[in-house]
C-alpha cells in the first residue's frame, strides 16, 4: 500500500505540479511554484504578469521543451506521461499585443515597370512603398489609390537594392553599375548627384539605426567589388571604405550597438566599428559563400521609432528617444544575435559582441540558404532555401522547430508580419505563401504572379503585402 | 625526303653564306608574288587544295586581327542595360536551364478558345494509306491480306501487350517504337531529351492517333517535369504538348518543338 500515495498525484485533480517559469533567455522568473493541475494558459498568463509586475497585462505563450503548452497542466502531464516528481520548466514567451490578419487576396496588380521588379520595400511607417526594377527606375507608389506616384529615373543599369532610412525621409537605391542615388519620397526627386565609388554592382544597403543618430545621416553599402562603404548623406561623400574581404560582399547590416556586419563570398563574416572603420572581429565558420545575414533586432532597426500604434514624431530628437526605447525593450539584457545563411547549406547563430565562436550551427537544409530573417520579437528565426522549404528555428537557442513545405521551386525571400505570428515566403514557383507560426501549417496560398517572385515585403503596419517579380508587375495583397 | 640535318650541320661548321640574309629577304619578298601566281595558275585538285588552304589561312588571320583590335579597345560591357534583370542574390549564380514560368498557360487557353492551335507546322503533307501501312500476306498459302504493318515511327505505351497474332490487325514494329523525343523550347532555345507520354493528334486521321503513329506534324505530349515549369497557381507542370518537326521514320529520332 506504500505505492498508493506516489501514484495518486498523477490521477488526482486536486494535486499540484511543481512548475518553474522561465524567461525566453532561460532565467527563472521567480521561485518554483506548486500549481494545481487545472491551471491552463489564462491562469499562467496572470501569474507571469504578477511575477513580472507588468502594469499592462501582456499575452504570453508557454512552451515546455520545444512544444507549446495549450492544455491544462494536468492534461499535459497525463498526455506526456511526465514525471510529477520533477519540476516542470515552462518558458514564457511574450506575444505581440496586436494581431495581424493574414492577407488573402490580391487587391491590386500595378503595371508600370518595364522589366523585372527586383526590390520592393515599405517605408518604416508603412505608409509608402518603393520599388526598384531592371528598367533602371525606382518607383514610388501611392498606397491609398494603388497607383504609381513617382517614377525616378537616374540609374544607368538595373536597380538592385533599395533601402528606406529609418526615419522615412530618404530612400537610397543601388544599381548594377555601382552608383547609389538618394531620393526624396515626398517629391520623387533625386537628392544631389549619384554617389560613385563602387567599381561593381551594389548588393546590399543598410542605414544607420535612428537611435544612434537622428536625423539619419549615414548608411553603408556593400558591393560585388569586395568593399563596403560608409556614406554621409549630407556631405555626399564616402566617409570610410571597409576593405578586407577578398570577394564579393553579399550582405551588410548596421547593428544597433553601432557595429557593421558584412558577409561575403570569401566565407567570412566581418564585424566593423563605425567611427574609424576598424575591423573588430572576423567570424569564421562557413565553408562556402555567406548569402544572408540577419540581426535579432533588425525589425526594430528598420522601423525605427514607428510602431503599431501609428504615432508620428515632430522632431528628430523625439524620434531618436522613441527609437532608443523601442530598441532597448526589444534587445533586453541579452546581446544582439546575428545569424548567417550560407551556400554550404547551414546557418550559424553568433553573438558577435561576446565571442568569435558561433553559438549554434543550424543544419537541415538540403540546398543553399538564400535568406534568413529574425521575427520582429526575436524569438524565431526563419530561413528560406533553394531546397523548396522554409524552416523555422528558435531564435535564441537556434534549435530546429519546424519545416514549412509547400513551394514547388526555390524559395527566394521571406518576410515576417509585425506580430511575429505569420511568415510570408515568395518563391520561384510564382506563388506567395503565408505560414502560421503557431500551428506550423500553411495559412494561405497566394497565387497570381505569372512568373518568379523576386521580392516580398510585409508592411510594418501589417495591412498590406507587396511583391514583385519577373512578370514586371507589382502586386499588393490585403485581407 | 630530308635525310638528317646536313644543312644545319654545315652552317654550324662553316658558317652561313655571306649573302644568306639577303637571299632570305629576297626569297621572302618574292613569296607573295609566287603565291599569287599559284593562285591564278593552279588548276584542278591542286588548285582546290591550294584555295582551301589559302581560305583557312585568311580566315584565321582575320580572326587574329579582330582579337587584337578588341584587346586594344576599352570596352564597358556593363554600360548597356541588358534584358532579364535579376536580383542581387541570383547574379552570381549560373542558371542552367532557366526555364521560365511562362504565362503561357493563359496564352494557350486563349488560343484553345479560338478553336485553333497555332502550331509551328500548320500544314503537313498527307500520308497515303499505302505509304503508312505495308500489307502482310498471311495464311498457309499466303493468300490472306488483312494484316497491316505500320511503316512509320510509333509510340507504344508502357503497359501494352500484343494481342494473339490471329487477331492482331496492325503490327507496330519494335524497331520503330520510340519513348523519348528531343524537344526544343522555342523561347529558351535549348533542347531537352524528354519522355513521351502520349500521342495527342496525328494530322492524318484519328486512327493513326489511336495507333500512336508519329509522323511529321504530329502533336505529342511530353513529360516536362525536369524543366521545372510552373503554372500560375504554383503547381509543377508535367505534361506539355509538342509538335514533331522531322520525319522520324527516316531519321531514327524524334525532334519536336514545345508548344507554348
Amino acid at each position: 500500500m506504500d505505492t498508493q500515495p506516489v501514484l495518486a498525484p498523477a490521477i488526482d485533480a486536486s494535486a499540484s505540479v511543481m512548475c518553474q517559469l522561465l524567461s525566453p533567455e532561460g532565467d527563472p522568473l521567480g521561485a518554483a511554484l506548486y500549481l494545481p493541475q487545472n491551471v491552463g494558459t489564462p491562469q499562467l498568463q496572470e501569474i507571469v504578469n504578477q511575477l513580472l509586475h507588468n502594469e499592462e497585462k501582456l499575452p504570453y505563450a508557454f512552451y515546455v521543451g520545444d512544444e507549446e503548452l495549450s492544455v491544462q497542466l494536468g492534461a499535459y502531464m497525463r498526455q506526456k506521461n511526465a514525471n510529477v516528481e520533477v519540476t516542470l520548466r515552462i518558458v514564457c514567451q511574450p506575444q505581440a499585443l496586436f494581431r495581424i490578419r493574414p492577407v488573402n487576396r490580391c487587391s491590386a496588380t500595378i503595371a508600370g515597370h518595364t522589366e523585372a521588379v527586383i526590390a520592393v520595400s515599405f517605408s518604416p511607417d508603412g505608409k509608402s512603398l518603393a520599388s526598384g526594377s531592371g528598367d533602371t527606375n525606382v518607383r514610388f507608389w501611392d498606397l491609398s489609390t494603388q497607383t504609381p506616384l513617382f517614377t525616378c529615373k537616374g540609374h544607368k543599369n538595373w536597380v538592385l537594392c533599395i533601402a528606406w532610412s529609418p526615419d522615412g525621409k530618404q530612400l537610397v537605391s543601388g544599381s548594377k553599375s555601382g552608383e547609389l542615388i538618394l531620393w526624396d519620397p515626398k517629391t520623387g526627386n533625386q537628392l544631389g548627384t549619384p554617389l560613385m565609388g563602387h567599381r561593381k554592382w551594389i548588393t546590399a544597403v543598410s542605414w544607420e539605426p535612428v537611435h544612434l543618430q537622428s536625423p539619419c545621416r549615414r548608411f553603408v553599402s556593400a558591393s560585388k567589388d569586395g568593399d563596403a562603404r560608409i556614406w554621409d548623406v549630407t556631405t555626399r561623400k564616402c566617409i570610410i571604405s571597409l576593405t578586407g574581404h577578398t570577394s564579393s560582399v553579399t550582405c551588410v547590416k548596421w547593428g544597433g550597438d553601432g557595429l557593421i556586419y558584412t558577409g561575403s563570398q570569401d566565407c567570412l563574416i566581418k564585424v566593423w566599428e563605425t567611427s574609424q572603420g576598424k575591423l573588430v572581429k572576423t567570424l569564421k565558420g562557413h565553408g562556402h559563400w555567406v548569402n544572408s545575414l540577419a540581426l535579432s533586432t533588425e525589425y526594430v532597426l528598420r522601423t525605427g521609432a514607428y510602431d503599431h500604434t501609428g504615432k508620428t514624431f515632430s522632431t528628430a530628437e523625439e524620434m531618436k528617444e522613441a527609437a532608443l526605447v523601442r530598441y532597448k525593450k526589444m534587445r533586453g539584457n541579452a546581446p544582439e544575435r546575428l545569424v548567417s545563411g550560407s551556400d554550404d547549406f547551414t546557418m550559424f547563430l553568433w553573438e558577435p559582441t561576446i565571442s568569435k565562436q558561433p553559438k549554434a550551427r543550424m543544419t537541415g537544409h538540403q540546398k543553399l540558404v538564400n535568406h534568413v530573417y529574425f521575427s520582429p520579437d526575436g524569438q524565431w528565426l526563419a530561413s528560406a532555401s533553394f531546397d523548396k522549404s522554409v524552416k523555422l528555428w528558435n531564435g535564441i537557442t537556434g534549435k530546429f522547430v519546424a519545416a514549412f513545405r509547400g513551394h514547388v521551386a526555390d524559395v527566394y525571400q521571406i518576410s515576417w508580419s509585425a506580430d511575429s505570428r505569420l511568415l510570408l515566403s515568395g518563391s520561384k514557383d510564382s506563388t506567395l505563401k503565408i505560414w502560421d507560426i503557431r500551428t506550423h501549417k500553411l495559412k494561405m496560398d497566394l497565387p497570381g504572379h505569372a512568373d518568379e517572385v523576386y521580392t516580398v515585403d510585409w508592411s510594418p503596419d501589417g495591412e498590406k503585402v507587396a511583391s514583385g517579380g519577373k512578370d514586371r508587375v507589382l502586386k499588393l495583397w490585403m485581407n | 625526303m630530308p635525310q638528317g640535318d646536313h644543312i644545319e650541320l654545315h652552317q654550324k661548321r662553316h658558317g652561313k653564306r655571306l649573302d644568306h640574309e639577303e637571299r632570305k629577304r629576297k626569297r621572302e619578298a618574292r613569296e607573295v608574288h609566287r603565291r599569287s601566281k599559284d593562285a591564278r595558275n593552279l588548276l584542278g585538285a591542286k588548285g582546290k587544295r591550294f584555295a582551301k588552304k589559302r581560305y583557312a589561312e585568311k580566315a584565321q588571320m582575320k580572326k587574329t586581327l579582330k582579337m587584337h583590335d578588341e584587346s586594344n579597345k576599352r570596352q564597358k560591357v556593363d554600360d548597356d542595360v541588358q534584358e532579364g534583370a535579376l536580383p542581387p542574390y541570383l547574379l552570381d549564380r549560373d542558371q542552367t536551364q532557366r526555364a521560365k514560368v511562362l504565362s503561357n498557360t493563359i496564352k494557350q487557353k486563349r488560343k484553345e478558345k479560338a478553336g485553333k492551335w497555332d502550331v509551328p507546322l500548320p500544314k503537313v503533307r498527307p500520308v497515303a494509306e499505302e505509304e503508312m501501312f505495308k500489307v502482310l500476306r498471311t495464311g498457309k498459302r499466303k493468300t490472306k491480306q488483312w494484316k497491316r504493318m505500320v511503316t512509320k515511327a510509333t509510340f507504344v505505351g508502357a503497359g501494352f501487350t500484343r494481342k494473339p497474332p490471329k487477331y492482331e490487325r496492325f503490327i507496330r514494329p519494335t524497331g520503330l517504337r520510340f519513348t523519348k523525343a528531343h524537344v526544343t523550347h522555342p523561347e529558351l532555345k535549348c533542347t531537352f531529351n524528354l519522355d513521351i507520354i502520349s500521342v495527342k493528334k496525328n494530322p492524318n486521321g484519328p486512327m493513326y492517333t489511336s495507333l500512336g503513329v508519329m509522323t511529321r506534324g504530329t502533336i505529342i505530349e511530353v513529360n516536362v517535369s525536369e524543366l521545372g515549369l510552373v503554372t500560375p497557381a504554383g503547381k509543377v507542370v508535367w505534361g506539355k504538348y509538342a509538335q514533331v518537326t522531322n520525319n522520324p521514320e527516316n531519321d531514327g529520332c524524334i525532334n519536336a518543338v514545345l508548344l507554348v
